[in-house]
């Protein structure tokens, strides 16, 4: 068996071989342009159909502010508003607390508690015991990731009966007390921007908590002994060195958080009230693109109009999501080569 | 609270249960069953899924389906023969009809209140609201329940100080279109302003939320809000319900007996299409409607399922009007429906 498994690697490769590798390279090169081919049909296909809608309304249509089929006056101006407010918001939320979990995950305080509770009780080299600081971690992680995992309508549905009624006091006293303060000048009556940020900030804190855990993984522990030597302190050595190296990875995990936050649809649907205004209040109910397509295609049926119409909402929606997306991937790409030298 | 998150868990039940569309758990159609497909209004939708349960059980060999997609929704469908009938709270206009080859026949199945309901911790069904207050609260210039024109009309109550929130129908729909008409009938700045139809540009960006129940529910889970909804679906959810201030003057609260006062107030021309977007009559009820089933005049492409329509229309206006008080709509005067039943008769095979 040897002998043979040997003398097969040393002969050239048969005609089967070839063939069949030719084959292989072929059939990934078809399915890597079929994937590209699919997404170009899909703007093409959205392009076109969007056409009437272009060529009726033009630019006019980003910046008005009107939607009335009846009339055929259509404007996406507040859905745009919408749909930035509300991600913006939620990115606020989640990057705070999406890098404070992927900070408490790497830079082992999760661990070092564990492992001091465990040496208090006397089994931190307890063959069993002694895994614990490293499982607690792993679980933590997986927990977070697990976020991901809950289907949009139930986080929609968490939202309308938990998020709103536990919120809506502190919300309408601070309206009440503070209501010359433009982010507080509406009272929150139910679906509005802030629950709507609050959920969506949720659903994004994983990509962002498991994209910067990514970045301070590849922080070279170089720089982390380094700084530690020169005396630093752990939390001089957190925002002096780690947080700056990883700095480039974490804007890049935000940056896609963004664009996973842009595009959110059913959550946002049920929870920000699908109110065709523009507001500064956090409390007040609004719209965003995608839930304005989610809302009204399904009986735009057959309304060319309107059809054409919500194409064009749903060109502008993934224009915008796609160039931050590559805004995204181009600032992770970067960091990351960046970091290499430092390996 | 329990009451309140109860009735929160019926009215999204419901809208669920709304939102899903019929499947097909039944065997699919053999030989002898013949399947007639209608859509459209949200409206009369307890109504006719009614008559359907009842019309099954001594017609086996029929299924009728009816997908409660909207009135706006549910006209297209029919106006491009996607449907064997249609149904609209809006009826049709002649323009439309006249785009059918087929011919169109109008046949009024059942009529209904619009009621306004709100959500006011304290505050029972009954809340007397004047024309133009009303007017005023959907375009958005009374924006306090404290407001003392709010006020003035019920010096009983004590309103607390809190917004209104104005929910409206997001698709295109046979109660908005009554809602709105009565409005600009009574208001010149409506009719100059957002004007009626189906789907509206609401004044200030009212909430939007999809077919009756969808109103419903968010008017219920608001403090604060304020919606119109089909009067028996408020009814049987337990929603408070204004009473509105008719022509007359008089405060009217919905109900079968005022609907039909409504109705007695609006005699049918030949065609069967006719609005009254504000009634004559001392306790007539200011905003109800009709609502149609829309069929073709001509079936011969399909002579069994026009057969089976036809006869299934004309039990629901005959035998199947019994139906109508308990669900909360107005029965259908025996004149009024006899007219519709000779009009059936022309229908063709």
């Amino acid at each position: 068996m040897e002998l043979e498994t040997a003398s097969e690697i040393s002969r050239p490769p048969s005609a089967f071989q070839r063939t069949s590798d030719r084959v292989f390279r072929a059939v990934s090169l078809l399915f890597a342009w079929a994937t590209i081919l699919v997404v170009l049909y899909i703007v093409w296909e959205i392009g076109g159909q969007s056409v009437p809608a272009l060529e009726q309304y033009g630019f006019g249509f980003l910046t008005g502010q009107t939607w009335d089929p009846n009339r055929e006056q259509y404007g996406i101006l507040p859905e745009i508003w919408g749909t930035m407010y509300s991600s913006l918001l939620a990115l606020l939320i989640g990057t705070v607390f999406g890098v404070a979990v992927a900070i408490f995950l790497n830079e082992g305080y999760l661990g070092g508690a564990t492992y001091g509770i465990l040496k208090l009780f006397g089994v931190h080299l307890h063959p069993v015991y002694s895994r614990l600081p490293s499982a607690l971690e792993n679980l933590l992680k997986n927990l977070v990731e697990l976020l991901a995992a809950i289907p949009s309508v139930v986080y929609g549905l968490w939202g309308i009966f938990v998020v709103i009624p536990l919120i809506r006091p502190a919300c309408n006293w601070l309206h009440e007390n503070m209501e010359w303060f433009p982010l507080f000048s509406t009272p929150l009556s139910g679906p509005g921007m802030l629950p709507a940020s609050l959920v969506l900030a949720i659903m994004i804190l994983p990509t962002i908590a498991a994209i910067s855990r990514d970045a301070l993984v590849a922080v070279p522990p170089k720089l982390r002994e380094a700084s530690y030597g020169l005396g630093a302190t752990r939390w001089e050595t957190l925002l002096a060195v780690i947080l700056p190296t990883a700095a480039g990875g974490i804007f890049g995990a935000v940056v896609l958080a963004f664009g996973r936050a842009l595009g959110e649809t059913m959550a946002l649907a049920m929870l920000v009230g699908n109110a065709n205004r523009i507001s500064v209040s956090l409390f007040s109910p609004g719209n965003t693109l995608a839930a304005l397509l989610a809302n009204n295609f399904a009986e735009a049926g057959g309304d060319e109009t309107k059809v054409a119409v919500l194409m064009y909402a749903g060109l502008v929606l993934m224009a915008i999501t796609l160039l931050v997306n590559m805004f995204g991937a181009f600032i992770l790409q970067r960091s990351t080569a960046g970091l290499k030298g430092l390996n | 609270m329990i009451g309140r998150h109860f009735i929160s868990f019926v009215v999204l039940a419901l809208f669920v249960v709304g939102c899903t569309q019929p499947q097909d758990v039944e065997p699919l159609p053999g030989k002898d069953v013949t399947v007639v497909r209608g859509a459209g209004a949200t409206f009369p939708n307890p109504l006719y899924g009614k008559w359907i349960d009842e019309y099954a059980v001594d017609h086996p060999n029929v299924r009728i389906e009816y997908e409660s997609i909207g009135s706006g929704e549910g006209t297209k469908l029919f106006l491009n023969q996607l449907v064997d009938f249609g149904a609209s709270d809006a009826a049709l206009t002649d323009e439309q009809m006249e785009g059918i080859d087929r011919g169109v026949q109008l046949v009024p199945a059942t009529a209904g209140c619009v009621t306004i309901v709100y959500n006011v911790d304290g505050v029972p069904s009954g809340l007397k609201l004047p024309r133009e207050v009303y007017t005023d609260i959907f375009l958005d210039k009374i924006r306090w329940w404290n407001d003392p024109k709010i006020q003035d009309a019920n010096p009983d109550l004590e309103l607390p100080r809190l917004p209104i929130a104005v929910v409206a129908r997001q698709d295109g729909s046979g109660t908005t279109f009554a809602f709105t008409k009565h409005l600009a009938t009574i208001s010149d700045e409506w009719a100059k302003g957002p004007g009626a139809g189906k789907e509206i540009d609401w004044p200030g960006g009212a909430m939007l939320a999809a077919g009756n129940a969808g109103v419903a529910t968010r008017v219920s889970r608001v403090p604060g809000g304020i919606g119109y909804v089909e009067f028996g679906l408020a009814d049987r959810i337990g929603l408070t319900i204004a009473s509105l201030e008719n022509k007359a003057g008089n405060f009217v609260t919905p109900s079968g007996a005022t609907g039909m006062e409504t109705l007695k107030n609006a005699p049918l021309p030949e065609n069967l299409r006719a609005f009254f977007p504000d009634p004559e009559g001392e306790t007539s009820y200011p905003i109800a409607t009709y609502t149609w089933l829309l069929l073709y005049k001509d079936y011969s492409e399909s002579p069994e399922v026009g057969k089976e329509l036809k006869a299934f229309v004309n039990w629901c206006l005959t035998d199947g009007q019994r139906f109508s008080e308990d669900l909360g709509y107005i029965r259908l005067a025996p004149e009024i429906a006899e007219k519709a039943v000779t009009a059936l008769e022309s229908i063709k095979l």
